[in-house]
């Protein structure tokens, strides 16, 4: 384990100075509210000649992930930071970045989507890109922000990856909330992500090479499939990078990381710092003898179904906390329930608990312990009676 | 600026081709005709980036490429801006010493349709960041790729699939925009039209842009035998009678200064041009003649313009 | 058909590592027509090799040689632009240009 220092910084913050000792090539961004600090921080970085990094302030979120393609395809380190509508607004680039296999990083600070407008915290915006083929992997805090920053590179980067990485932290409640972060030195950083070294270069003169073929219906399936290929090996790569993360820093990262889950008779599955609040609750209601889990899952995409399961079957009930609404889905429930069913469904051998969704938090509305609490008490309802009353309910909506 | 503006073509002749044959273009298509000026013309290292369009598309079916250069496509708005990220990736790896410094050069193809109306955004953010790249527009005059519909590139009087001559509408309403004054208001160092068929002015000007230390930009008149509707073999003479009509002015603009590369010593009167191309062949009937009328107008009013701006009068 | 490649030989990302693989693909089977050449009258000015969209004039030190019938497409602007007349052309026999187009067989 290294020397770290401790800063308080805001999750933006922690994501600036990660980039600033990561240091990559090329960073071309668009601010959009909650993301902004993280560029302007940068930006100053840059400024101060604290990074050798060529900062192109493009003229939208399109052109952001446009100009990051064309940097990555030329061999360059890339990342870049967005939000919301920015996000929505780069939707073709993101799957050009994917299918073509460029290992930018993609810092995603959660907002919500229009209409109506709104700057605060839901997971409706990467959420609605979760089949564009990025990896997607959520933070809970500033630390994570950080940390996940700093791992994102090596996992994108991995030989059997090579694919972009979404890294989330929740808009304002992470993103602007100030938390002590122990910041790692610069050289240990530089030695963690290393050098990268691109499969293929734009910039290859010699050998010169030809990006964003187009293909007909002979050839275009091979390649989604590769992108699958892809995805299933990166569980393995994100452990691997994890542990080694670990034993630099003291602070070990896996696909999820569970908490009073293994006598659980009831578990809450939810991403980000809502978990945060969750734990309070179950540590409160454990005090009371109430036997209650907590699952944060860490990887989103590929989504580490296989794992969930291993780490769910034995509980009686399980609430999913859904901070976005897959809209048409049914009863109205979100992604994250979608998956964990589909999952049980997949390796559950036809036996599982319930599972149930509560949406919460749209729009940034605030989610409270009792609110936590209310849900508990119904999912002890359902694994005591088996009668569950409501598939999909809401936390914190006026009816 | 000083360029060589000697060209042999017998020298030209003798170095390998950076454009193979085999693309899928249709026979007599000016843009294969200009993109091998283009290549021909200039020996620095070059990347290149295309926007979607004919010529991404004949180019790069998989697993043909007719590009002999480091290419890329992205998708169909953003040629500038993937030209723009390749060239600031290249001065950051030069700069941390990653990768030698070749003087590599960054060209950018679109089509009308990807520069005047999807991708203007895109170039106008690029130019004003002042990145090194060439922007050469390719400019067909309609959405060809997709079957001939119209852009704002499309000339007043042209029918197109989505701008179609009928029974009381004329083919295309609106005038063309403007797009070289408005790159040329963008006050990048070097902004020029030019034609195929006047093939050394081309490739000087290609020259020139490549040796701009900063944006330049090149509307070409690409003439499209399938579009305009004529014979395959006349795709230069019609590419030259838009010339002589004054209907495509050969000009530049460097560093703010206007130059008038060509002036035809006749002025041909632009219903010769409209009789070549059957895309106006409405036109000649009784109750659209007068739009001919106001199309030669509008020339002439656009080149007077033009003469003195460029201190001719 | 049974020479394509499968997902885990193919190149990732759609690259293809081969630049000017398109040569390979014949595409003077378009072509109703083709352009033959007097040879004699031939000045070498060049002017269809600068015209010629598809790189089919081919040139050996300083002289055009013949055509790239695997590639010629018969547009015929070489035809066209051609400027040397000849009264009567050594393959067609017929007034008009140094290069004229002929009927493809």
């Amino acid at each position: 384990m290294v020397k770290q220092i401790v800063k308080a910084l805001d999750g933006a913050k922690a994501v600036a100075e990660a980039m600033r000792q990561i240091e990559p090539d090329v960073v071309a961004a668009y601010p959009i509210t909650p993301q902004t600090e993280i560029v302007q921080t940068f930006s100053q970085f840059v400024a101060d000649g604290l990074v050798n990094t060529e900062f192109i302030p493009v003229e939208s979120e399109h052109a952001a992930m446009s100009a990051c393609i064309g940097a990555s395809a030329a061999g360059a380190r890339v990342m870049t930071a967005t939000a919301a509508n920015g996000l929505a607004l780069m939707w073709e680039t993101l799957y050009i970045a994917a299918s073509m296999r460029l290992p930018i990083v993609m810092s995603v600070v959660n907002r919500a989507l229009s209409a109506p407008l709104n700057i605060h915290c839901d997971h409706s915006d990467s959420m609605g890109a979760r089949d564009a083929g990025w990896i997607h992997i959520f933070a809970e805090n500033p630390q994570e922000a950080y940390d996940n920053t700093i791992q994102a590179v090596r996992i994108a980067e991995h030989p059997d990856v090579l694919l972009p990485v979404m890294s989330m932290q929740d808009g304002f409640i992470t993103g602007h909330g100030v938390e002590r972060v122990e910041i790692l030195e610069d050289k240990a950083v530089k030695e963690f992500v290393g050098e990268y070294k691109p499969l293929y270069s734009l910039l290859d003169i010699d050998q010169p090479k030809t990006f964003g073929a187009w293909a007909f219906y002979d050839y275009y399936f091979e390649f989604k499939r590769q992108q699958t290929d892809a995805l299933s090996r990166v569980p393995q790569v994100v452990k691997e990078v994890g542990k080694e993360f670990g034993d630099l820093s003291g602070r070990y990262y896996d696909l999820f990381s569970a908490y009073e889950l293994d006598d659980a008779e009831v578990a809450i599955v939810v991403l980000a710092s809502t978990a945060g609040t969750a734990r309070v609750v179950v540590r409160k209601l454990r005090r009371e003898g109430i036997k209650v889990g907590l699952l944060k899952p860490r990887l989103y995409r590929p989504f580490p179904g296989k794992e969930l399961v291993e780490a769910l079957r034995h509980v009686k009930v399980i609430g999913v906390m859904d901070r976005s609404i897959a809209f048409g889905s049914i009863e109205g429930c979100g992604p994250l329930f979608l998956d964990l069913c589909a999952s049980f469904y997949t390796y559950g051998n036809g036996k599982g608990p319930q599972i149930v969704d509560y949406i919460f938090g749209l729009g940034g509305r605030d989610i409270i312990p009792e609110q936590i609490e209310s849900m508990v008490k119904e999912l002890l309802h359902i694994a005591e009676t088996g009668e569950v009353r409501q598939r999909v309910s809401y936390l914190g909506l006026r009816e | 600026m000083a360029v060589e503006t000697k060209i042999n073509l017998k020298e030209l002749a003798s170095k390998p081709e950076k454009f193979a044959p085999g693309h899928r273009l249709c026979a007599g298509c000016a843009e294969g005709i200009i993109v091998r000026q283009i290549l021909n013309a200039i020996d620095d290292p070059v990347v290149i980036a295309t926007a979607t369009g004919c010529l991404e598309i004949a180019t790069s079916m998989y697993p043909n490429t007719s590009w002999r250069v480091p290419w890329i496509h992205n998708a169909f708005e953003n040629a500038a801006t993937t030209a723009a990220g390749a060239e600031a990736a290249y001065k950051a790896l030069v700069r941390k010493g990653k990768i030698p410094d070749r003087n590599v050069k960054f060209l950018v193809f679109g089509g009308d349709g990807a520069t005047y109306d999807i991708g203007l955004q895109w170039i106008s953010g690029a130019f004003e960041r002042g990145h090194r790249i060439v922007y050469i527009c390719l400019n067909n005059e309609a959405y060809m790729n997709t079957g001939i519909q119209r852009s704002s590139a499309t000339p007043t009087g042209a029918h197109t699939t989505t701008s179609p001559a009928g029974e009381v509408v004329p083919g295309k309403i609106q005038w063309r925009k403007p797009i070289t004054e408005i790159m040329a208001a963008h006050n990048i160092p070097y902004v020029a039209q030019a034609s195929p068929s006047h093939w050394r002015d081309l490739m000087i000007k290609v020259r020139k842009a490549v040796a701009t230390d900063g944006p330049a930009f090149i509307n070409i008149l690409s003439d499209c035998n399938r579009g305009w509707r004529h014979d395959t073999a006349t795709t230069i003479e019609v590419s030259r009678l838009a010339v002589e009509t004054c209907y495509w002015p050969l000009f530049e603009v460097e560093n703010g200064v206007w130059k008038l590369n060509y002036k035809p010593r006749e002025k041909k009167p632009i219903e010769e041009w409209l009789k070549m191309q059957g895309r106006f062949r409405h036109l000649f009937q009784p109750k659209f003649r007068h739009l001919i009328d106001e199309i030669q107008a509008r020339i002439d009013q656009e080149w007077e313009k033009l003469l003195e701006r460029c201190g001719e009068k | 058909m049974a020479e394509l490649k499968g997902w885990k030989e193919l190149p990732i990302g759609a690259t293809v590592l081969e630049p000017g693989s398109s040569a390979e693909y014949i595409t003077g089977t378009w072509r109703s027509q083709r352009p033959v050449r007097d040879e004699e009258k031939c000045t070498h000015c060049m002017i269809c090799w600068v015209y010629c969209p598809d790189s089919a004039v081919i040139v050996k030190d300083g002289k055009v040689v013949g055509f790239d019938y695997d590639h010629c497409k018969g547009c015929g602007i070489c035809a066209h632009e051609c400027p040397v007349k000849v009264e009567a052309h050594a393959v067609t026999g017929k007034p008009g240009k140094v290069i004229q187009m002929v009927g493809e067989v």
